[in-house]
């Protein structure tokens, strides 16, 4: 265990009354709890974190947050393993386990850093040069093999994760000096304001660079804003909290992080993250800048960091990254830098500026701490493998020397982070003083303030975010009751000198430091005619690592546009988009797993099945019996005796996912006649009729049967998938095309249960449950409706049948289905009454060829389709009319609805097969079995097609295509059993 | 052209790359050309390409908005498959996977076309049904097609939750083998230099912004915002904007846009080798070689041409994925984007002779262009030399919506495009 | 997330919504004097306009009401919301002072 030779004694916002220990690369560690992984590793003296995608170089630390482009992390164990996470984002707990990713076998030795040896072949875009021959096939595999950073776990993903809604009225986005000013100035205004900080303690800068605000340290003004927000109701801080996106209407997206690795694994009910959806009216942004790296030759060696990170890391976490440190800027923000790395007991060996003038303070300020400045230099190479060790220092008359450092800190300016604003649909502007891109004007409802809006001192951020607050207040009629913070004077800053690249060196200039793109490879793209910046993003890949090139895309474009001779402005920035950093897929999925997604609806009478022991199957989204198999039956057999069962004596069924909806009012009927193909208003009350209903394209889309109760009331049953989509289907003509007619639609789907009694012994049994509707055939025939009482319970009967025999199905009050279920079944023990589930009905149905519309018929089939041609007799117009005239739908070759018997006795001909035809162009699909299975009754197969010509074939012999070879059928009447219905009269 | 080969790579890593020249002109628009192309996609280029090359017809002009490739054929999910239905879509397609299949060399660019097969995944008893017709029908189709069982999908794919218990629980599914993927941006970018190569001028950052009719009401020029550029034929190759570029020369389309979304995740080491759909949740997802996750679904169910799409399309996309590969729940979602889909009623391309003399049309392709942009483009320049349609093409054209001969994928399949 | 402003329920997000699709579409009848060409038409074409766009929006989770949006097909931005009988929100307000 290697001691932190690298943490500062004191200082810092970590515990060191709480000792971490961690594991990386095989090897343990102590931290202390506030470090993240990152501050730890850097503590202990660890350079080397990875090794970058392409090319294997060996890697460090460039950043202290979200902009970390090298330090990816594997972490975690087994199915808790997490790939690429930044190291910078880690907290560190107590046994947090991390390896490096993209090295092998390890860190130090990677067989995969050859790549760097043959790095000069392997320049942007060259794949699309060559791999080509024999094919792209043979080299896949191993390149493949080669690309991708971590692993993908193999074990499912354990976590929880939530999701949550909310609204406010102004969401501010960042909690820096500009997003607290912002939020300090609505305290107290009665508006409800959001603050989201994706930190784990509000401040931003001010956490790291010191600030004297309304007369106190910039630490001590966040915290008393922050407990001032935590006591007010109107108020709430979310930490640990990225905003992720920016939506339509003012919605945002976030990400808190809630619960650890260790924390989830000991409490399952420990949620890992939390999707937010926040709905504001008004949202500021004050999401800060990020710091640009300087593009020199070698500037990709480990411990070359962005100059502001190195702050962060001394002021956060009390950790030294480098004894001997050599700065680079174009600025004036990273002598800060400088001073801090000074004041915590670091040498600076240099501070190499590139401008040529210097502020007289800074100077000063320097030479007090003995620090060697160079102006009008430049850093143009490095030397070091594993971590840094010299730079090499070209002076303004030219000179050049190495210096030993163990740690650069660059700085090339700011640039605003501008992605939620787009997100938004903001349009950027580019401002040439401080040479980045920053918000123009407004995009939706959201206002800039601070260093996103490219404002970059104290004072301006903090009334810049004051001013966007009483801006907002005021669009929502809330008043700001305070002034103004007051800033201590600051400094005058010089303006930086944009230096886009650095020229001179050996070594490669990396731009994007993820996807190893030099400066070699954006003029390789330029060379080649790939000069818009989305182009030359896609062909370098710059940009698109897991960093979305949050530190080089605009290095990136500027050379280019300096390239081509386009200004930066004209030459634009690739498009900001969802998320602003990675988020785990789970995270999307929230709590709706399992049962929760998708959930499946039930009967019911659900429960009874289950007691009966039903096999259950996903029907259209309910769950419902395919049968009830008794002991040592396979599934076909129970379903065969099922149906079997049913003609000899008597099945139930479970109907109640059948659409049920009433259609009530004075133009009722003629609502029907327009909705059904065939006419409904000459039905008489207690009387049925199947219809069929067809969309405006003349397609059947579902089936059913309609119910008179009264003069002015009808029932329509539709298809059990249709329930949901048909009482849609007719509230959207009422609403948008019939306006003009008095009727209501009343979807009852689920307020009543359907139990259909149905066999030769139905009556007996419905007898024996009691019942005071007079069920002789003349009272009560075929097709036809009563109210009345079964078993006590006032119910509606249909005498319907879809199986072909005496059939009763009876609509029952959901809430006491379960009860007649009981009552219909005790009383059918003695006549051998069965419980038939959903394969046995479908069967009985086939054998006596009714349509099962979207089995039998798909999207495309009309009525004229399956024998129902006189649809087209009835006067009145009707949904899907017009289209059953055209020449298409008129057609004689179109697939008809038929039935089909094997000519070999013993054949039972397979769902889905087709009928072939041999043709001049070879062997076509002359239609396909639709509905097929061995009939118990019959004691042979039945199946039902479509086929070309449809019923004009009766007679014909035609050859089947099953997996057992070409077998014959003969095109037969659909009905294969009872095709009188005889049996339905009963 | 500058042929490209892996011993040009090895000469040129010698050379600091300096000898590598422009993939494609950045031409001035000349005042008038023999046939003026609206759109620099995949199709758009592949027709200018297929025009000089099988036709000689180089005077041509391929006009775009912005950057070439920068509409839906830098957005899609990269999969290329030819399994339809009817047996004119089956033709088209396969078609054009035939052409991907020689493209790197016939266009001497790395298109990257990987075969690792699509797998349609069946979760029901009705889903199996329904998958052996059409794999019947694709079978008679001449695509190759065929059913693979759950223990075969199980080894295919690991990460899939084969579980009886899950919502969707994985009875079979059916495969392509020879569909896949390919780099869509180098599609595109191949096409673009080879058909410069042969002459075609592609200008860039020239927008359509009206077309110019004579007495007759043919088409003779386009109005762009680089000036005013004559044409023989002009032809239409901007997806969802077809309607747009449709209202410029008078006439309407059966087209609505759409968004669809495309998710990408950080990249990681192997771990799906193929295609995966899942015909229940309509969720397809591959990996691509740079490793990312590349995931697709359905779309925003409202017109946009915002190019971006909302959160709730995510949640049921993405907690899809959750939930059916529950392995890959922790695995960290990097870009989400969309493109403009132009949605046909029956979800198949329009090709051919637009209401205005003139004028040529290649659009409708709604989610499924990237896989047809070879055989699109063949299509289209062949209309354009010949001033007849394809042999592919008949049953595309505009005039089925009059007559009613819809070819329904859809409807008969349920696949979503 | 698009937010929507139902009539009768007042805003909601867009997850309690589905669209209609272009509004103001006729429906010709009868059927016999209905040429192919104008059942093709209203079948199929549509103005799919970059910009302003009038579209039907139904309260699917909600009160199941429809009712009528002017959208910005590129934005986003809704700009009107009127009721299933009428033109426009213009047409809305001349009738309501007429």
């Amino acid at each position: 265990m290697t001691s932190q030779t690298f943490r500062l004694r004191s200082g810092g916002y970590v515990d060191r009354s709480r000792p971490v220990t961690f594991h990386f690369g095989g090897k343990t560690y102590q931290g202390f709890e506030g470090d993240t992984l990152a501050s730890a590793l850097l503590a202990n003296g660890v350079r080397l974190f990875g090794r970058s995608f392409k090319y294997h170089r060996p890697r460090g630390l460039i950043g202290a947050g979200v902009e970390e482009a090298n330090a990816l992390v594997q972490l975690g164990s087994g199915g808790r393993s997490t790939p690429n996470v930044r190291a910078t984002e880690i907290a560190l707990y107590d046994g947090l386990q991390a390896q490096p990713v993209n090295c092998w076998p390890s860190l130090g030795f990677d067989v995969g850093g050859v790549n760097n040896l043959v790095s000069r072949f392997l320049a942007a875009g060259f794949y699309y040069k060559t791999f080509m021959w024999p094919n792209w096939h043979l080299y896949e595999g191993f390149i493949r093999k080669a690309a991708g950073i971590g692993k993908a776990p193999t074990e499912d993903d354990p976590d929880r994760y939530e999701t949550r809604f909310a609204h406010c009225d102004i969401a501010v986005v960042g909690s820096g000096p500009a997003g607290l000013a912002a939020a300090r100035a609505a305290a107290r205004s009665g508006a409800r304001v959001m603050l989201i900080e994706q930190d784990s303690v509000v401040g931003g800068s001010l956490r790291t660079d010191e600030a004297q605000i309304d007369a106190m340290s910039g630490t001590l003004w966040a915290e008393h804003i922050g407990r001032e927000f935590a006591a007010s109701p109107d108020m709430q801080i979310l930490t640990k909290t990225a905003a992720v996106g920016y939506f339509d209407h003012n919605s945002l997206v976030l990400l808190e992080t809630i619960g650890n690795e260790a924390l989830c694994a000991a409490d399952p009910a420990v949620a890992r993250y939390r999707l937010w959806q926040v709905r504001a009216q008004q949202v500021i942004l004050a999401t800060g800048a990020i710091e640009r790296p300087i593009v020199f030759s070698g500037n990709d060696r480990p411990n070359i960091m962005l100059a502001g990170a190195v702050r962060h890391y001394i002021a956060r976490h009390a950790v030294l990254p480098g004894r001997k440190a050599v700065i680079f800027t174009n600025n004036d923000d990273a002598y800060r830098t400088a001073v801090a790395l000074s004041d915590a007991g670091a040498r600076v060996v240099a501070l190499v500026d590139v401008r040529s003038h210097i502020a007289p303070d800074l100077a000063q300020q320097m030479a007090s701490r003995d620090i060697p400045v160079h102006a009008g230099s430049a850093i143009i190479d490095t030397k070091g493998g594993k971590a840094v060790r010299a730079a090499r220092i070209r002076t303004i008359d030219d000179r050049s020397f190495w210096i030993d450092c163990d740690l650069v800190a660059m700085s090339g300016g700011y640039s605003p982070a501008v992605h939620l604003f787009c997100q938004a649909g903001g349009k950027l502007g580019f401002d040439e003083e401080h040479a980045c891109f920053v918000p123009g004007g407004r995009a939706q409802q959201a206002r800039s303030a601070g260093a996103a809006a490219g404002r970059f001192t104290i004072s301006e951020a903090v009334s810049g975010g004051h001013e966007a607050m009483v801006d907002a207040l005021a669009e929502l009629g809330f008043a700001c009751d305070r002034p103004v913070p007051a800033c201590a004077e600051e400094r005058q800053i010089m303006p930086l000198a944009p230096v886009w690249h650095v020229a001179g060196g050996k070594s490669k200039a990396f731009v994007d430091f993820q996807n190893d793109v030099s400066v070699d490879d954006i003029a390789l793209s330029a060379r080649e005619n790939f000069v818009s910046v989305e182009h030359l993003k896609r062909y370098t890949t710059l940009g698109m690592a897991a960093d979305q090139g949050k530190t080089s895309n605009v290095n990136a474009l500027a050379i280019m546009a300096s390239l081509t001779g386009q200004s930066i402005e004209s030459t634009g920035t690739t498009r900001y988009r969802f998320p602003f950093t990675s988020m785990p897929i789970g995270s999307f999925a929230g709590r709706a797993r399992g049962a929760l997604f998708r959930a499946m609806r039930h009967s019911p009478a659900h429960d009874r099945h289950v007691e009966l022991g039903a096999h259950f199957e996903d029907y259209g989204g309910w769950q419902r019996p395919s049968c009830y198999p008794r002991s040592g039956e396979t599934l076909e057999a129970a379903e065969r005796r099922e149906a079997r069962t049913v003609r000899q004596a008597a099945g139930m069924f479970d109907g109640s996912p059948l659409g049920k909806i009433e259609v009530v009012g004075p133009d009722a009927g003629r609502f029907l006649d327009l909705i059904y193909a065939n006419t409904m208003s000459t039905l008489k009350v207690g009387m049925v009729r199947y219809g069929l209903m067809l969309n405006e394209l003349g397609v059947i889309i579902d089936d059913g049967v309609a119910t008179r109760l009264a003069e002015d009331r009808f029932l329509i049953c539709t298809s059990s998938g249709g329930a949901t989509r048909i009482a849609a289907w007719l509230e959207e003509w009422l609403q948008c095309e019939w306006l003009d007619l008095d009727v209501i639609v009343a979807p009852v789907t689920t307020a009543w249960g359907v139990i259909t009694l149905t066999g030769p012994k139905a009556r007996a049994i419905l007898t024996d449950v009691g019942t005071n509707i007079n069920l002789s055939a003349d009272a009560f025939p075929h097709m036809s409706y009563k109210e009345g009482k079964v078993a006590g319970i006032d119910v509606r009967v249909l005498r319907v049948s879809y199986t072909g025999e005496l059939s009763y199905e009876i609509n029952v009050p959901a809430s006491l289905m379960a009860l007649l279920w009981d009552r219909i079944a005790g009383a059918g023990v003695v006549h051998g009454l069965t419980a038939v589930g959903v394969e046995g009905w479908m069967l009985l149905r086939t054998e006596k060829g009714y349509l099962h519309i979207g089995g039998d018929t798909d999207g495309t089939t009309t009525p004229l389709d399956v024998g129902w041609s006189h649809v087209l007799k009835k006067k009145s117009d009707f949904v899907g009319r017009r289209s059953l005239l055209q020449v298409e739908n008129q057609r004689s070759d179109r697939l008809g609805f038929v039935g089909l018997e094997a000519v070999e006795a013993d054949v039972v001909l397979p769902i889905s097969a087709h009928i072939i035809a041999e043709r001049p162009g070879g062997i076509e699909s002359d239609g396909y079995i639709t509905s097929a299975g061995f009939s118990p009754t019959l004691n042979r197969g039945v199946a039902l097609g479509m086929i070309r010509g449809g019923d004009r074939r009766m007679g014909e012999i035609v050859s089947i295509r099953t997996p057992a070879g070409i077998r014959k059928a003969k095109i037969v009447n659909p009905a294969a059993y009872d095709p009188e219905g005889e049996r339905l009269r009963a | 052209m500058q042929g490209y080969s892996g011993w040009k790579v090895f000469k040129e890593g010698l050379r600091r790359q300096m000898g590598w020249r422009q993939a494609w002109r950045d031409p001035v628009p000349q005042e008038s050309y023999d046939v003026v192309i609206v759109g620099g996609g995949g199709h758009g280029l592949a027709t200018a390409y297929y025009l000089a090359k099988n036709y000689g017809i180089r005077n041509v002009a391929v006009l775009e908005k912005g950057w070439i490739g920068g509409g839906n054929t830098g957005r899609n999910t990269t999969v290329v498959r030819s399994n339809y239905y009817y047996p004119a879509s089956a033709a088209l397609y396969d078609h054009s996977v035939k052409l991907y299949e020689g493209l790197a060399t016939e266009l001497n660019y790395n298109v990257m076309f990987s075969q690792r097969g699509m797998i349609t995944l069946a979760h029901s008893r009705h889903d199996l049904e329904a998958a052996t017709r059409w794999v019947g029908a694709m079978q008679l189709n001449g695509v190759d097609s065929e059913m693979i069982s759950r223990e075969e999908i199980a080894r295919r794919v690991p990460a899939l939750d084969m579980s009886p218990a899950a919502r969707y629980p994985v009875w079979g599914g059916f495969m392509q083998k020879r569909a896949g993927t390919a780099r869509h941006d180098a599609v595109a970018w191949g096409y673009a230099r080879a058909a410069d190569s042969l002459g075609v001028d592609i200008i860039q950052n020239c927008e359509v912004t009206g077309m110019v009719r004579d007495a007759s009401g043919q088409v003779v020029a386009v109005d762009t915002s680089r000036g005013r550029i004559r044409a023989g034929k002009v032809a239409m190759t901007v997806a969802g904007h077809s309607t747009v570029l449709a209202d410029m020369a008078g006439f309407r389309l059966p087209i609505t846009s759409y968004a669809l979304q495309a998710f990408v995740s950080e990249p990681l080491k192997p771990v799906i080798d193929t295609v995966i759909l899942s015909l229940a949740t309509g969720v397809y997802i591959s990996q691509s070689d740079k490793g990312g996750l590349v995931v697709g679904g359905s779309l925003d169910l409202y017109p946009s041409y915002a190019q971006r799409g909302n959160l709730p399309t995510m949640r049921n996309v993405l907690g899809a994925v959750a939930e059916q590969y529950p392995s890959l729940g922790r695995v960290r979602f990097l870009r989400q984007w969309a493109g403009i889909v132009d949605i046909c009623p029956d979800s198949s391309p329009i090709i051919g002779q637009s209401p205005v003399p003139g004028l040529y049309l290649n659009c409708g392709w709604g989610t499924g262009g990237f896989k047809a942009i070879p055989v699109g483009g063949t299509l289209l320049a062949h209309h354009l030399a010949t001033d007849e349609p394809h042999e592919l093409a008949r049953s595309f054209s505009l005039e089925r919506f009059t007559t009613g001969a819809l070819i329904d994928e859809a409807a008969a399949s349920g696949i979503a495009h | 997330m698009l937010l929507i402003h139902c009539p009768w329920c007042g805003p909601r997000d867009e997850i309690e919504f589905q669209c209609g699709g272009q509004s103001h579409i006729t429906r010709p009848g009868p059927p016999e004097e209905v040429s192919d060409e104008r059942w093709a038409q209203y079948l199929f074409e549509r103005i799919n306009p970059r910009g302003l766009h009038r579209e039907r929006w139904l309260h699917a989770y909600g009160c199941r009401r429809w009712f009528n949006v002017a959208r910005d097909t590129a934005t986003h931005a809704i700009l009107e919301i009127y009721p299933m009988n009428h033109a426009s929100a213009q047409a809305v307000e001349q009738e309501g002072q007429g």
